[in-house]
């Protein structure tokens, strides 16, 4: 809230007719408070020109760490005139308080009475003492609690017994609601570090070449360096890879880059490589590499892995790593599992989904008394067939332009539409279990009913091989 | 171990061994789903399966279904399927499934006669199959049988299924007759072939050319799985 608001009598957390009624001309805005929060983290970057570690503090509030930076900058005085500057350059009006305590910075510059304050060491006690209890970080509960008690400053509360104060509030777990440990942060008596949150470096390894490498087995020889060292860098912070990148910055400034994917975590170097093993021929090394970089961009937890008791490199390798090379080798779509979903049309209840993929718990609806066939073809293959008019078995029928004459058949099994996901010209689907003159199985549909209002005449499809 | 009941077959043709973990080629015509049935017959029940199609195989034959895998005794969560190019390929990932000791079969189907399948690739492929002790088989759609290394090697057509037990106008159990044209250890012979599902076996009962008794119920040629 700025000063113009605050001089208007507008008050935070307000109703809007109440200001309303308060500033008739009020313009209302909606509240970004993604946008806001964004905004503020960047200006904590931003701010970190001043000192190493800056915190964003709340919805409306820095937090520097300015200790030993001071001086860089001519003193505290000057840090903070110069920081008023930098913020009013872009446009924002600042409250700065420099103070030996994160929480008597907090409450002077939101109580204090200068723009810029500055509170010297051992000063905090009478500097905070006159300001409301507020300033100490407190939520809005406790500050009632403490203003219907009388205590309406900093300085009325610290002058209680500590005992009484400390077995009043015993219960309050929460900082916020105990003011005993909001008091001794302000003064110091307990310690309050700022965690900058700063992310972990991430996992990757660089290696600079003398000359440019082009040739796809010096490409591999780095590569092999690098996944040692990424494997190593893993291994101490108990991480294994899911995704790998391999990139190569060429001499002429462009880059290139390979990924691969492990369906389970791994920091194994000589599996790792092996991934890469026929993609190194995508790099495009143009006039060659000058430095070539490994990343893990997602990576898991994975524990300490036991070796094999004789220290035995084992050739058999576990079903995940199988899937990982022949994902590397096959194309992201080359591998998958069957998995069933919860749908009553054939080719949607018989999904294939990726090997990674979790295990749907889906309830799959109760199938009918009809099997279904071993092979289903990719999309049900046109017939012509000879059937009993309406809706009977066939009796022979044309497919891939070879008759075959229907010996037996079961059938049907009636499977509607999905109307809930499908057009309404979608048209129902008779399925037979058919066995042919030379015993060959089949399971084919007929698509439709005569005059069933949704096209034509009835069409045949064979949609199973059967075993 | 000689099965004491195997001289039941009136041709007296050994009952063959189907379980072992050996490279196993069945050759299937083109548009006949029987030797899928046959191969995952003989496979350990609810084994972790790797199974490769080349291209042609997965559009002209369609690929395996997950719902029907648990009729013949394969669990569908366990099954990994691969989608291959070519015959190439479907070698490489079936030798790179071979080092793989968690699988309990390698399945791979290739369409026709391709160069890449020549003695060599399937002597390899035998001998990993017998140094891991995975059970391997190669499935030919619509090929000439040449030159392999497989340890038998079978021709596999669908036969008139078996009565259905309710309705005398659907097809019941499925049957295939069943050709070993080449074994390592046996002698050729041909079968009916059915399976039974409770106890997951694969019935091997001599084959007749009279109609009639192919029509009769099977006999069961051998109790164990050997």
């Amino acid at each position: 809230m700025n000063q113009a608001a605050a001089a208007l009598g507008l008050d935070r957390g307000a109703r809007v007719t109440d200001m309303r009624a308060l500033v008739p001309d009020l313009r209302v805005e909606a509240a970004e408070e993604e946008a806001d929060a964004k905004d503020l983290a960047a200006l904590a970057r931003w701010a970190r020109r001043w000192c190493p570690w800056t915190v964003v503090d709340g919805v409306d509030g820095l937090l520097l760490d300015t200790t030993g930076s001071d001086h860089l900058w001519g003193g505290e005085a000057e840090m903070l005139a110069g920081m008023r500057t930098a913020f009013a350059d872009l446009g924002l009006t600042a409250r700065i308080a420099a103070a030996p305590t994160v929480g008597a910075a907090w409450a002077l510059a939101r109580h204090g009475t200068e723009p810029v304050t500055i509170c010297a060491e051992g000063a905090v006690p009478p500097t905070l003492a006159p300001l409301p209890v507020a300033a100490l970080r407190l939520g809005g509960d406790t500050v009632t609690l403490l203003t219907r008690l009388g205590l309406k400053t900093v300085g009325a509360l610290a002058d209680l017994p500590r005992d009484a104060l400390i077995r009043r509030f015993r219960q309050a777990n929460a900082p916020e609601n105990n003011p005993v440990l909001r008091l001794d942060q302000a003064t110091g008596r307990a310690g309050e570090p700022l965690d900058p949150g700063a992310h972990a470096p991430p996992l990757r390894a660089l290696r600079r070449m003398v000359e440019p490498i082009c040739e796809v087995e010096s490409v591999s020889y780095v590569l092999d360096d690098l996944a040692h060292e990424l494997c190593a860098g893993m291994e101490a912070r108990f991480l294994g890879a899911r995704r790998l990148v391999l990139t190569g910055y060429r001499a002429d400034g462009g880059t290139s880059s390979v990924e691969v994917g492990m369906s389970r975590a791994s920091r194994d170097p000589a599996h790792l490589t092996r991934l890469f093993r026929d993609r190194l021929e995508r790099l495009e090394a143009g006039y060659g590499f000058d430095i070539l970089t490994l990343e893990a961009p997602k990576s898991e937890e994975l524990g300490a892995v036991q070796r094999h008791l004789t220290g035995a490199e084992e050739d058999a390798i576990g079903l995940a790593e199988l899937v990982d090379r022949l994902a590397a080798k096959l194309g992201p779509g080359g591998v998958r599992r069957p998995a069933p979903q919860g749908s009553h049309i054939p080719e949607r209840a018989d999904a294939l989904v990726s090997p990674e993929a979790p295990q749907a718990g889906v309830r799959v609806p109760p199938t009918a008394a009809l099997p279904r066939p071993l092979r289903l073809l990719a999309r049900p293959e046109a017939a012509r067939a000879l059937y009993t008019v309406p809706d009977g078995p066939p009796v022979q029928f044309v497919w891939r332009r070879q008759t075959h004459r229907v010996t037996r058949s079961e059938g049907p099994e009636r499977i509607a539409p999905e109307w809930w996901r499908e057009a309404s010209t979608v048209r129902l689907r008779d399925y037979f279990r058919i066995e042919d003159s030379e015993g060959r199985r089949y399971w084919i549909f007929r698509e439709g009913l005569p005059e069933d209002g949704r096209g034509g005449p009835p069409r045949w499809f064979v949609h199973g091989i059967d075993g | 171990m000689p099965n004491p009941l195997e001289t039941l077959a009136p041709n007296r043709s050994p009952r063959p061994a189907t379980g072992q973990s050996q490279l196993v080629e069945l050759f299937a015509p083109a548009r006949d789903g029987s030797a899928l049935g046959f191969a995952l017959a003989g496979l350990p029940k609810r084994a972790p399966i790797l199974w490769v199609q080349d291209r042609m195989s997965g559009l002209e034959m369609g690929r395996p279904s997950g719902l029907a895998l648990a009729r013949f005794g394969a669990d569908p969560a366990q099954v990994i399927l691969a989608a291959a190019r070519d015959a190439k390929e479907v070698l490489w990932t079936m030798e790179e499934g071979l080092r793989c000791t968690a699988l309990g079969a390698v399945l791979g189907e290739v369409w026709g006669t391709p160069r890449a399948l020549d003695f060599t690739a399937t002597k390899r492929l035998a001998l990993r199959a017998e140094a891991q002790g995975i059970r391997t088989v190669l499935i030919r759609f619509g090929a000439t049988p040449d030159l392999s290394a497989a340890r038998q090697r079978w021709h596999i057509a669908s036969a008139p299924a078996a009565a259905h037990p309710h309705d005398p106008r659907a097809p019941g159990a499925p049957r295939w007759r069943a050709e070993m044209f080449r074994a390592r250890d046996g002698k050729p012979g041909t079968w009916m072939a059915a399976y039974d599902a409770q106890t997951h076996h694969l019935d091997l009962s001599a084959a007749s050319g009279d109609p009639a008794l192919a029509a009769a119920p099977l006999r069961r040629a051998g109790a164990g799985g050997t």
